[in-house]
């Protein structure tokens, strides 16, 4: 294939990866769009192996048909409530590519640039190991995080900040470090040894980056990763002089910073103190409410008789639906209470669950018709109207404190009003608190019944109750 | 301690301090309870419903009074037509006494009861705060009489309150107006609504527009700042200029609707007049004024107290014992106002009430505390709404943060173009021409993200981060290149583990997002 016919396939895919972006936004055209991105990752590949100068083809096929059993044995594998932690560890894996890619391509001793340009180059790898080892070590620590492996309270050590600054430094040091190895007697003449000491130092403040940020803040992390990822990418194209790669990390680079940008707008919080950490710390100010009254509980059967009484039905599902795998359970409640003439209609908040559109993902495998899913600006209005509003495992993203708090850690996040509904019902484990670890008020509300146990057992209790 | 519930003796009053429900409560809380026979009866409630769940039933009234420890009634104490004998003297020396009392209008009444050396909670006067809203009877009767205001009109009101089309013709629904949005006025929009009527309300309370509003009436806007909320939820006498502008508005209104509903009070003053004579004359034959304040001396001026008079075409309905009209739910209510009275008196649940004066609910509602008159207890602190006072200086201050912000914001926005473009200049001096091509396709790139992502929606963010987490699999390019390497080992299996890493990566992302895809349909 000639240099010139790879550039133009090269063009294809980007072409291909952005029809499949835009595909992406719309629920009609999303298919498509997938298949647009792995018909373009294949005229990419496929155009980059018939170069005439690549002969490993041993090695890629092993690997490409190793890697490719592994994903899709894992495509298939999890399960829907587990997709967070999928997606984290994936970026981990982008990550530690780039950082070998940074590594071969340092070895790779061909290379025949002088000058400005071998600095360029140089540079070029420094970045594209630092953003990997970063995206790789801080995607572990998000994958554990989310998975329960890890805690999800955020871990503050004293003087973060400045603990972040000193790494900096030694990192802008090591770096040029690198660049001159010759002048500095430590390095033997190599900047390998910088480049090794700069690596560690990445992949701890990728950990003490993503530690830092509490549960409640974990879909901006994950979509902020895969912004990462998509750096890490770029600066590898910048290295390998590779238009494609530049192009579709900065694609996916820039995508991922606006989902951050997005939901950090839609929890009204502010992009950088999120990334700096410390949400549910002491940094925003204020400390959890503590919240007094007494709560009404309620069992299976008068949550049964409540929901016949109702004819306007909200569900609000939270992680806690996902944690019990309640979603079919209320597929089932929901068919049922719609075959009964009710208005049967869920509220998303947008960052429900622990990554962004989790409960999206959650109802539609339980197959809850999507026209009947609405997000919190659609539905916010509609409260007082709701004769009955359920509330299943969640809980910052209904809490009152947000809008009439304003020392409260989670003020001024837009919620899902329920409390304005007649009748809330809120299924919880336990009266422990969210994530973000603030009290709740709703539950002791007048006319909040709180119905303890598990989601998904409660509910096809409820459901049992219902069909008698 | 024993609790003893007599028969209402006030002309009209059907109501009865305890219900069956309620008395099982209570007696729960370890009372006994004693009733006097037929004291239900005008509730519906026969004694045999008392004596099921425990309750004694005294047929003597003199022994029930002296006998008790705690008299709970709902109308305050007066003079027993048949036996000739005030009940207060029936009252036995240190003896309880809970029920409605009204110690501001009744002087006199509170001298005799503290002769008594008793101990008197006045219903009326539990404090409007959140915590005491359970035990708030002025509320829950409210509500009653705000109901039953409707239906009296309802009964008098020659039409329909919906409005229909039918073979026959067209009906035009009726026009309510309900003057004073307190629980009462609330509770009588509610009902008008559900009738069909339409429904205005005015009050000179500005922040009750909303609740007026959140039950689908129109708030009558009056065009003149002054707010009318006076302390514990209370509106409060309002300027000439503002009584005069209220007037006009009345005037235009009375000409046009059916049905008025008046509930404006002020505490301790006469009911102001709203509706003149000269409004009622306006008002079109047939039409119905319902008179909730009629016992403070009525908001219309042709008012006549306890009576149904029809002036000028016009029935005035002036009745004061609306909610003994309907006596078996206000008698439900009331008595579980009480019954929370007494658990907030009686934690321990040992039976022996304790007027604890530094619980702020009992201290308000205790008027007399062994025959020492503790009314009026210190005011209440707490209003709905925050002082005007305290808002108005705050204002300017507001102001001048917001002309400060602006000017930081300018800086905020000019800020990163400045760095950006001294950025761009920085790397432009000195980048070989090969790293510029490759920047432009990078900045271009950055772009084309942006506005692409932009619109998407919240339903299909995980979808799309799986397929741009798929994507920037495209790293695999970066190791086939270098896997080529020739006499380079070490290059070489690098770059097989970065294209064993990044095809996990493509596989598992593009065929995740396919699978969560396939789910979304309709």
């Amino acid at each position: 294939m000639s240099q010139s016919l790879i550039s133009m396939a090269y063009i294809a895919a980007a072409i291909l990866f952005i029809l499949s972006l835009s595909g992406l936004s719309n629920q009609e055209t999303s298919r498509r769009g997938n298949y647009y991105g792995m018909v373009g990752m294949a005229i990419a590949i496929l155009a980059t192996v018939l170069n005439p100068s690549f002969t490993a083809y041993g090695i890629l096929i092993i690997a490409l048909v190793v890697g490719g059993l592994i994903g899709a044995r894992a495509a298939f594998k999890v399960e829907m409530t587990q997709m967070p932690e999928l997606v984290a560890v994936m970026h981990s894996l982008v990550g530690i590519a780039a950082v070998l890619v940074g590594y071969a391509s340092f070895m790779d001793t061909t290379s025949t640039l002088t000058g400005s340009e071998k600095t360029i180059h140089e540079i070029e790898i420094y970045l594209g190991v630092l953003i990997g080892a970063v995206t790789f070590s801080g995607s572990v620590i998000a994958f554990g995080k989310l998975s329960g492996k890890i805690g999800g309270k955020p871990m503050l050590l004293p003087a973060r900040h400045w603990l972040n600054l000193c790494m900096l430094i030694a990192v802008i040091i090591l770096g040029y470090m690198f660049l001159k190895p010759e002048s500095f007697c430590c390095c033997s003449g190599s900047g390998l040894i910088p480049l090794l000491i700069m690596t560690v130092i990445a992949l701890i403040f990728g950990v003490h980056m993503v530690m830092a940020i509490g549960g409640a803040d974990m879909p901006v992390v994950v979509s902020m990763l895969n912004s990462y990822s998509g750096w890490a990418a770029a600066a590898t194209g910048f290295m390998l002089s590779n238009d494609l790669l530049i192009v579709t990390g900065a694609l996916v680079g820039s995508s991922g910073a606006i989902l951050s940008y997005i939901m950090c707008r839609a929890m009204n919080r502010n992009f950088i103190s999120v990334i700096a950490g410390g949400f549910g710390g002491g940094a925003t100010g204020g400390t959890a409410a503590v919240i007094e009254g007494d709560v009404t509980p309620v069992n299976a059967v008068e949550t049964a008789k409540l929901l016949l009484e109702a004819k306007s039905i909200v569900i609000v599902p939270g992680y806690g639906m996902a944690v019990a795998q309640a979603q079919h359970a209320v597929n089932e409640i929901t068919k049922l209470l719609r075959g009964k003439g009710k208005t049967v209609r869920f509220g998303i908040h947008p960052v429900a669950g622990r990554m962004p559109g989790h409960m999206n993902v959650l109802l539609a495998e339980a197959k809850v018709p999507y026209d009947i899913v609405f997000e919190m600006d659609e539905i916010n209005e509609d409260f007082p109207k709701v004769d009955v509003s359920i509330v299943i495992g969640a809980n910052d993203i209904v809490n009152p404190s947000a809008m009439n708090d304003p020392t409260s850690p989670i003020a001024g996040m837009p919620v899902l009003e329920v409390w304005k509904s007649h009748i809330t019902i809120a299924m919880k484990r336990s009266m422990a608190s969210g994530y973000a670890g603030v009290g709740n008020p709703l539950f002791v509300m007048e006319n909040t019944r709180m119905l303890f146990g598990d989601a998904k057992e409660t509910l096809q209790a409820v459901l049992k109750e219902l069909n008698k | 301690m024993k609790i003893g519930i007599p028969k209402e003796i006030h002309e009209g009053e059907k109501r009865v301090a305890a219900t069956p429900e309620a008395a099982e409560q209570i007696i729960k809380l370890g009372f006994s309870m004693a009733i006097e026979s037929g004291a239900g009866a005008g509730a519906n409630i026969s004694d045999e419903a008392y004596r099921e769940v425990g309750v004694e039933i005294v047929s003597d009234v003199k022994a029930l009074w002296k006998n008790s420890d705690l008299i709970i009634k709902v109308r305050a104490p007066e003079r027993h037509p048949e036996l000739s004998i005030d009940e207060i003297e029936m009252l036995a020396e240190g003896a309880n006494l809970i029920s409605f009392i009204w110690p501001a209008q009744n002087a006199e009444l509170m001298k005799k009861l503290a002769d008594r050396k008793v101990t008197v909670l006045a219903m009326d006067s539990v404090p409007r705060i959140s915590r005491a809203q359970k035990l708030d009877a002025l509320s829950s009767m409210a509500n009653i009489a705000g109901y039953r205001a409707i239906i009296e009109a309802a009964q008098h009101f020659g039409r329909f309150f919906t409005g229909q089309i039918t073979a026959a013709g067209k009906i035009p629904p009726a026009k309510v107006l309900v003057i004073g949005a307190g629980v009462a006025g609330l509770a009588a929009i509610g009902v008008a609504k559900s009738m069909g009527a339409i429904v205005r309300a005015f009050d000179t309370r500005p922040q009750v527009k909303e609740q007026i509003e959140s039950m689908d009436a129109e708030f009558l806007l009056l065009d003149f700042k002054e707010d009318g909320a006076g302390a514990g939820g209370y509106a409060k006498v309002m300027s000439k200029e503002f009584i005069e502008a209220e007037m006009a508005l009345f005037a235009r209104q009375a000409m046009e609707v059916d049905i008025i509903v008046t509930t404006a009070l002020i505490p301790g003053k006469p009911a102001p007049e709203l509706i003149t004579k000269g409004m009622v004359e306006s008002m079109k034959p047939g039409s119905v004024i319902v008179d909730l304040a009629a016992e403070q001396g009525g908001n219309c001026a042709l008012t006549e107290k306890d009576k149904v008079v029809v002036k000028h075409g016009v029935t005035i309905i002036g009745y004061t014992n609306l909610p003994s009209r309907l006596a078996n739910q206000s008698s439900q209510l009331y008595a579980s106002n009480i019954r929370h009275l007494l658990t907030e008196l009686c934690p321990a649940k040992d039976g022996v009430i304790n007027v604890n004066l530094e619980d702020e609910v009992i201290r308000g509602a205790t008027v007399i505390k062994e025959g020492q008159i503790t009314w009026p207890p210190p005011a209440p602190t707490l209003s709905a709404a925050p002082k005007a006072p305290a808002a108005a200086p705050a204002e300017p201050a507001a102001v001048e943060k917001k002309q400060e912000k602006k000017g930081g914001s300018v800086i905020k926005q000019l800020l990163p173009l400045l760095i950006g473009g001294l950025a761009m200049f920085a790397v432009g001096a000195v980048a070989p021409a090969s790293f510029m091509s490759h920047f432009t396709v990078f900045v271009l790139a950055c772009f084309i993200g942006y506005q692409v992502i932009w619109n998407v929606t919240a339903s299909l963010h995980t979808p799309l981060m799986s397929v741009t987490n798929a994507i920037s699999g495209i790293i695999i390019i970066g190791a086939v290149v270098q896997i080529s390497a020739k006499d380079n080992n070490c290059v070489v299996i690098l770059a097989g583990i970065a294209v064993l890493a990044a095809s996990i990566n493509i596989v598992g992302g593009f065929l995740v997002t396919r699978r969560m895809l396939e789910m979304f349909k309709k």
